[in-house]
């Protein structure tokens, strides 16, 4: 088989605070990114689609058509947005780069077979890059990477 | 078991039709691409073999024997070409970034494999935002 990965970019504010901790532990474990007025970042996403080509077309799927669904389903939320304040499913989560990857694999996962679901193409991973430093991936399909949007604190990482 | 990846590059135009469909058909599967006249990229090819270093010499693959093989291939034939009137199999098949970088796979599949070592994946960058991979455990399947 074989796979076709697209980049997308968005710029979007966040705090990472997190209300189950007290304002020294978040200030401990966010640092700088626990300011209270926010700070923003230049994310790029990076979506990897695998599957047969097309004998016809020659397409594992119409870059186009991914381009619109990226953009309906994904863009179109968070694209110069306060994050914590614009996008529902940060109400209750922190935005942390990890989340963030989590939301967008599970709205992916959520539409893709509206508009898809005929065609063998799958998502496969979910790649964001927050600053150059600094990458989070999801292998969809792959044992123990499926994890379900985390709706408890537990499990966050310390991240700047 | 060591992955080497060896990267060149390949300015060359293409157009993706399909003759059975229509203009506008064409236009919402391809986008721009489908444009008649073409258009070009600067493609980026990365090719990785695979394989255990060999006790002598410590290398996977001598990179200069890839390096040649990638240029004679592939280099060579592709660069500063029209894909689609240039290029076989592109005068019937569409010059895809999917199918160039099966094209690939298939021109350098026989020439890279040895005793130790072979093809493990062609990742060929049509933009810096758009790359296909093609793997060999997923040929295999």
């Amino acid at each position: 088989m074989t796979s076709l990965t697209r980049r997308y970019r968005f710029s979007a504010s966040h705090r990472l605070h997190s209300p189950e901790m007290s304002d020294a532990e978040n200030a401990q474990i966010y640092g700088k990114c626990n300011n209270p007025f926010g700070h923003g970042h230049d994310y790029v996403l990076e979506i990897t689609v695998a599957g047969s080509v097309h004998p016809l077309t020659g397409l594992i799927i119409s870059v186009p058509a991914l381009d619109d669904f990226v953009e309906r389903h994904i863009l179109r939320l968070f694209a110069n947005r306060n994050l914590n304040l614009d996008v529902p499913q940060f109400t209750d989560m922190v935005p942390t780069a990890e989340n963030i990857a989590l939301v967008i694999a599970d709205l992916i996962q959520r539409h893709w077979p509206d508009q898809f679901g005929s065609m063998p193409a799958r998502v496969r991973r979910v790649h964001i890059q927050e600053t150059d430093r600094n990458g989070f991936e999801i292998l969809l399909g792959v044992r123990g990477h499926e994890a379900p949007i985390p709706v408890e604190m537990e499990g966050v990482t310390v991240h700047g | 078991m060591v992955l080497v990846t060896r990267k060149a590059e390949f300015s060359a135009s293409h157009c993706c039709r399909v003759r059975s469909l229509s203009d506008a058909e064409n236009y919402r599967l391809f986008g721009e691409d489908a444009n008649p006249n073409g258009h070009g990229h600067n493609y980026v090819v990365e090719v990785t073999v695979e394989g255990d270093p060999d006790p002598r010499t410590g290398m996977v693959v001598d990179l200069k024997h890839l390096k040649d093989i990638l240029e004679r291939e592939v280099i060579e034939p592709m660069d500063h070409r029209f894909l689609n009137y240039e290029v076989l199999p592109f005068d019937r098949v569409i010059p895809s970034t999917a199918n160039i970088a099966l094209e690939i796979w298939r021109r350098l599949e026989p020439q890279v494999a040895t005793a130790s070592t072979r093809l493990a994946r062609v990742r060929l960058f049509e933009t810096a935002d758009l790359y296909v991979d093609v793997e060999r455990e997923d040929l295999a399947a």
